[in-house]
């Protein structure tokens, strides 16, 4: 069972909304009910579910609804019309008491400009869900703090908000929202505000945070980009309305109409790609394990001409190549560690595509995909050329299809 | 001109005062005995029995405290308190400050929650301006009239008139305080689970404290500032000098009188400031 149900969930703003929904039922425009009524469309019957542990992002441009949508799953709106259902509890006709228990167990809410209260200190920040609830003290301030200590700030516990950077706000913003250990995430256009590099530094951490909380989020953005590297589904939103909901690969292959097409144009697939997306898993040897002639014999069998050396934590050492191995086992020497070259062209998992091809051009072996030291795949030039020629499994452009 | 004759507004008015007199007598004969017992006390047998010394020393070393371990407010208050006691006015002085400490805090204890609740309503705020409006534009002599119908003369009905002239500043700031607190925080706040008591405790009134601090500050000078038009209907103090040289043409005592007001404001207001100041800090 889906952990949220939507259906026909719809937001009118103005005085009589209740009347303008019969408009949205004839099928009118945003801009006809505007005339008409002078009613503004938030959102227009929105039908949609979301699975235990899915990452469901709700992209649009600016407009389009989405704000207003991530609203009426928490009721910080009131829905016009349709069901909201938790759990398969509907909120939208719970009594005030019964839909604050929800807030305060179920749903947690990150904000666009953080909203932090700056009179109080980090910790009393993370504390407050909990604070809320009426939890005794002590049991609120370690759960705050394993809190703060999972978004990395476990040393600002007792620094006011304004003393912080956006990115580190955000962090706290995050931290208060898992305090209560949230069942649902909501998160409006939460990395939004910040620069692009801690932007792309907070969606990693939220991604990996994700990999151990395996939470139900919703995440709202504006930034395809971002949605194609965080959702496990994409809504996209126009007018109120749901467009188009699919995977990532769906909303990019078969853009339902138009106005996705649009969107989808923009992309170029030299930035969205990066080395994440092409690397292949590495093979390699153990530095404490394996000697040259281990090495050679492994490199014959893949057919290899250079090996990657690691050790047990597969942290990356070096590479040997074909040759000095070979040499090495006809002195019959014992390890790896006299051979083994150092100049490993590297990249991390986020490099872009763009800055791989200009390196791989003059690489005598695969480039090192490499994260905290540890070796995650290696890059061969040859799938380089492959997805920026477009080749079938990286097919972005999606007009052909 | 003419075809309407004289509508009996101040008549309406009278009668009206005279039906509030007869139907709450017993209210303001409580009041005006047993709170007005009370303030002597506390003026005559609390605060004038504080030698005039310690006294002095202890607003000094608090001035010096609360300033940041700064020495203006602190010279300032022991030169003017030393002043105002040599010119034989200590009495005069404490009888003053009684009538403003408890116009100030019942002004304070009525006006912040008719300014938490104005802030929660659009209606309650849209009736709650204009009166506010006419209790500040009107003159404050007007409201000794009623004050002495109800309270007949004295502290009592010193203090009432000063609550009247004095609460207004107190409930317009609480009401735009809470109202400045941005959207977002409101929203965080709800989306967190608050109901309503932990959202003015713990969100609102927090975030509101600065402004509603302003409030009071204008509050208490407001106050101060009925001292002298109370002592016309008996309230003691150093308005009642002021008006003593004033009837007898005694410049020089009736100056020095308005000196010590001077003094007094000056202290009181820098106190209440750096109240505020020093708490917000952080924010
Ligand atoms: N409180 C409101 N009153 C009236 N109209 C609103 C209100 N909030 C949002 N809207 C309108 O609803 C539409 C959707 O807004 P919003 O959900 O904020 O979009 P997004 O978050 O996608 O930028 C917009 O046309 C906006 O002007
Ligand atoms: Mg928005």
């Amino acid at each position: 069972m889906p952990i949220i149900n939507v259906k026909d969930l719809s937001k009118i703003f103005g005085r009589n909304a209740k009347q303008a929904t019969k408009y949205l039922d004839e099928g009118w425009s945003k801009d006809d009910i505007l005339k008409k009524t002078g009613n503004t469309v938030g959102v227009n019957r929105a039908t949609f579910a979301v699975e235990e542990g899915e990452v469901f992002v709700i992209m649009g441009l600016s407009g389009s609804g989405k704000s207003t949508l991530v609203r009426l799953l928490n009721r910080l709106i009131e829905p016009t019309e349709g069901s909201v259902e938790i759990e398969g509890q509907d909120l939208a006709k719970m009594n005030s008491h019964d839909l604050r228990e929800i807030r305060r167990q179920k749903l947690s809410m990150v904000f666009q400009r953080f909203a932090l209260f700056p009179h109080r200190t980090i910790l009393e920040n993370a504390e407050f869900g909990l604070e809320v609830q009426n939890i005794d003290k002590e049991k609120r301030k370690k759960k705050a703090q394993e809190s703060l200590e999972m978004v990395g700030l476990g040393g600002y516990m007792n620094q006011f908000p304004g003393q912080l950077s956006g990115g580190m706000q955000q962090r706290v913003g995050l931290a208060r929202a898992l305090a209560n250990d949230p069942e649902v995430l909501l998160m409006d256009e939460a990395f939004s505000a910040l620069d692009p590099l801690i932007r792309k530094e907070m969606q990693d951490e939220l991604l990996e945070l994700q990999e151990k909380m395996k939470k139900t989020i919703i995440f709202i953005t504006h930034d395809l980009d971002e949605a194609l590297r965080i959702g496990d589904r994409i809504a996209l939103m126009k007018d109120g309305r749901i467009v188009q909901i699919g995977s990532p690969e769906e909303i990019l292959v078969n853009p339902a109409n138009e106005y996705v097409e649009k969107f989808v144009e923009d992309v170029d697939r030299s930035k969205i790609l990066n080395a994440e997306h092409i690397m292949k898993r590495p093979e390699t040897v153990d530095i404490e394990k394996h000697g040259p002639r281990a090495a050679l014999e492994r490199m014959r069998k893949e057919g290899l001409s250079s090996i990657y050396v690691t050790d047990r934590k597969r942290t990356l050492h070096g590479y040997v190549t074909a040759d000095d191995v070979s040499e090495a086992a006809k002195q019959e020497q014992k390890d790896l560690k006299s051979i083994m070259r150092t100049d490993v062209p590297k990249v991390t998992l986020q490099t872009s595509m763009n800055e791989i091809f200009d390196m791989i051009h003059d690489s005598p072996v695969p480039i090192a995909v490499v994260e905290d030291e540890k070796l995650q795949g290696i890059i061969v030039r040859g799938a380089v050329i492959a997805a920026l020629a477009g080749g079938n499994e990286v097919n972005l452009n999606g007009s052909d299809s | 001109m003419g075809v309407i004759p004289k509508v009996p507004a101040a008549e309406w008015i009278s009668s009206a005062t005279e039906w509030i007199t007869d139907t709450f007598g017993f209210l303001f004969d409580f009041i005006k005995n047993d709170f007005g017992d009370f303030i002597e006390i506390f003026a005559e047998d609390w605060l004038m029995s504080i030698p005039t010394w310690l006294f002095i020393l202890v607003v000094v070393v608090t001035a010096f405290f609360i300033t940041g371990k700064k020495f203006g407010l602190a010279a300032f208050s022991l030169v003017g308190l030393w002043f105002i006691s040599n010119q034989e006015l200590w009495e005069e002085l404490m009888n003053t400050f009684t009538l403003v400490i408890f116009a100030s805090i019942i002004s304070v204890i009525i006006g912040v929650p008719f300014g938490i609740w104005m802030s929660k309503s659009r209606i309650v705020e849209t009736i709650l301006t204009p009166i506010l409006d006419f209790m500040q534009t009107m003159p404050a002599f007007v409201y000794l009239i009623p004050a002495v119908a109800f309270f007949s003369i004295g502290m009592v009905p010193g203090v009432f008139a000063s609550v009247i002239f004095a609460t207004p500043p107190t409930v317009r700031f609480t009401n735009l305080g809470i109202r400045q607190v941005s959207k977002e925080l409101i929203e965080a706040s709800d989306a967190f689970g608050t109901t309503g008591r932990q959202k003015l405790l713990k969100v609102q009134l927090p975030m509101a404290k600065k402004t509603i601090m302003a409030g009071i500050n204008q509050t208490v000078m407001l106050a101060l500032s009925m001292v002298v038009i109370a002592s016309m209907i008996g309230a003691k103090g150093l308005g009642q000098t002021v008006i003593t040289g004033l009837q007898r043409a005694e410049v020089g005592t009736g100056f020095v009188a308005g000196l010590g007001i001077v003094i007094l404001a000056i202290i009181i207001d820098r106190f209440t400031q750096n109240l505020n100041t020093h708490k917000g800090e952080n924010a």
